[in-house]
């Protein structure tokens, strides 16, 4: 990554700068994410009571209930959702949520697939811009220049 | 980035939108799935039992009502999996308190129907005869319990196919071949290793929920195999299934001698060296159990049986538990089920004499879902290792996990006891 790039597999393309938040864990969007306040609520999540909304969440994937793409594309509908999605493992639960979205309202939440090493590198970034082509840059906007 | 699936005359005409605009999302939805999942082709399906009938929000209604005025059908028998609402008992979740969840939620199940799914709903299809697809077949599954007793128990083929694409599955009668469709697949590499357990432990009904339970905390993406379990019934092996589907994303475990793809562990290996292991012992039962419970001892407003549904066997031992005593006037005993279980054991009079004792019989849903139940507050006492897994972070209760023995005594006493 010379260019401060990470280029990983495009699971559902789209572009998207925003905070980072790393889960610890896989999450079950049904059952352990409400949709109205874009709030983890699975208290067994190392990050219950996070909130997702608007930042890009870099995330291992998803697990448990199959609700999880039907949460997932109504948090975009309601504007509560992430800004995109950085995974570990390729999950079509998750890319379902993201083209249901995309197909019913338009809504962008773009999701890469990256390496477990560029992974856990994204996971220290404070934000994260995702590129139409699944590169995945640092997006520092402390340090960042203009 | 192309697709490298191949798609034969009849997947390109859905995808160009010449079948309208339903077959073209559905078709677009199966060749993301393929590529997602890297699968090079398309495997048939015979049967489907799909999620996305449940309501999760307004882009459940949005999407079923797209497919209706568009033009969409399903391909295979499709039935449903369990519903927000009781359609028999209104007062559950009654509407006048909740008119967006529960009037989408009637809207939804109209519109399947009208799609043409058969109205199961149930999240325990597999317990009436049109719900078992045979070994070998490739199917849709979507609700976690489902999809590892389609796949553990019966043999039958299926990943995990979340809302949206269930149906587009359903309405193009494929799917990638991927993953539990294949053989490699289907192969366990975690193995399981109860053999340790006192007679004591082996005999506990708590057990294969806890299992479960240590099964998804523990396999991660691996297929799990369990050794050393003396024996199991159909109903443990959905609670099994359950909570490994809970607290993780088991789709698929073996039992050796047990499950069918499992006669001996090298069978369920596929003679390749397992890379892990996990020893169970008593140790860890004890911590994972207590760990289900918020709540211990104190009194008690709810038990709450039947996640996933209850099967006839299952209210064949309520009967016993029950033991002819009635429910404490103070809690609410909530089983439910299935219309096709309630029938069953209503043409034997169960039904009847379950209720005279105190017992509700509740179809077509589940009591962990929000909107909360009726009377689902406080201190609530399940058997159900998926219900004690998710109500107290979905409904804000208080939960004492136990035996159906010690759920049934303690509905009878209106108290919880200690297990000691």
């Amino acid at each position: 990554m010379a260019d401060g790039k990470i280029h990983g597999r495009v699971l559902h393309a789209g572009a998207a700068t925003a905070p980072m938040i790393r889960l610890d864990a896989p999450l079950s969007f049904w059952g352990g994410f409400d949709p109205v306040t874009g709030r983890i609520i699975d208290h067994a999540h190392p990050q219950v009571g996070e909130s997702l909304t608007g930042r890009v969440v870099v995330i291992p994937g998803s697990r448990g209930s199959s609700g999880t793409p039907g949460v997932l594309a109504e948090s975009l509908r309601r504007a509560t959702g992430p800004a995109g999605l950085v995974v570990q493992k390729a999950d079509i639960n998750l890319t379902a949520g993201a083209v249901a979205a995309k197909a019913l309202y338009d809504r962008a939440c773009p999701i890469v697939l990256l390496d477990d090493a560029s992974f856990a590198e994204v996971g220290t970034w404070n934000g994260v811009a995702i590129a139409t082509d699944g590169a995945v840059s640092p997006d520092d906007p402390d340090g960042a220049a203009p | 980035m192309g697709s490298p699936v191949r798609l034969d005359e009849r997947e390109q005409r859905w995808l160009s939108g010449t079948d309208g605009a339903a077959m073209q999302l559905a078709m677009q939805m199966m060749v993301t799935a393929a590529d997602v999942s890297s699968a090079a082709e398309f495997v048939e399906i015979e049967f489907a039992h799909i999620n996305s009938s449940f309501y999760s929000g307004q882009v459940s209604l949005d999407f079923a009502e797209f497919l209706l005025a568009n033009g969409g059908s399903f391909a295979v028998p499709t039935h449903t999996n369990a519903s927000l609402i009781d359609c028999s008992t209104p007062g559950l979740r009654a509407e006048r308190d909740h008119p967006v969840e529960v009037g989408g939620a009637r809207r939804l199940m109209e519109i399947y129907a009208e799609l043409g799914a058969s109205a199961m709903w149930s999240c325990a299809p597999y317990a009436e005869p049109t719900g078992r697809p045979g070994k070998g077949a490739h199917i849709v599954g979507s609700e976690s319990n489902a999809v590892s007793f389609f796949n553990s128990v019966l043999g039958a083929r299926t990943n995990k196919y979340g809302d949206f694409i269930d149906v587009c599955a359903a309405m193009t009668g494929r799917v990638p071949l991927a993953g539990l469709h294949t053989d490699a697949g289907r192969r366990a590499s975690h193995v399981f290793d109860v053999t340790g357990l006192s007679a004591d432990d082996q005999d506990d009904p708590t057990l294969p929920h806890v299992l479960g339970i240590i099964l998804g905390h523990e396999a991660g993406s691996a297929i799990p195999v369990i050794v050393g379990l003396g024996s199991a019934s159909e109903d443990d092996l959905k609670a099994i299934a359950a909570a490994g589907g809970t607290s993780g994303a088991v789709e698929m475990f073996h039992v050796v001698g047990i499950t069918p793809e499992a006669p001996t562990l090298d069978a369920a290996t596929g003679g390749v060296a397992p890379t892990r292991r996990t020893i169970v012992d008593s140790a860890l039962i004890r911590s994972t159990r207590s760990r289900l419970s918020t709540s211990s001892t104190g009194p008690l407003r709810a038990v709450c049986l039947g996640t996933p549904h209850f099967t006839a066997s299952e209210f064949a031992g309520l009967r016993t538990a029950l033991d002819g005593r009635s429910v404490d006037g103070r809690v609410q005993l909530l089983v439910t089920t299935s219309r096709a279980v309630l029938a069953e054991i209503g043409s034997v009079g169960w039904d009847e004499e379950l209720r005279a004792a105190g017992v509700q019989i509740v179809l077509d849903t589940c009591t962990y879902y929000t909107p909360r139940a009726r009377g689902v507050a406080g201190l609530v006492m399940t058997n159900s290792a998926k219900w004690a897994y998710y109500a107290p972070g979905i409904l804000g209760v208080e939960v004492a996990f136990g035996s159906l023995q010690e759920c049934v005594d303690a509905a009878v006493s209106g108290r919880v006891g200690d297990r000691g």
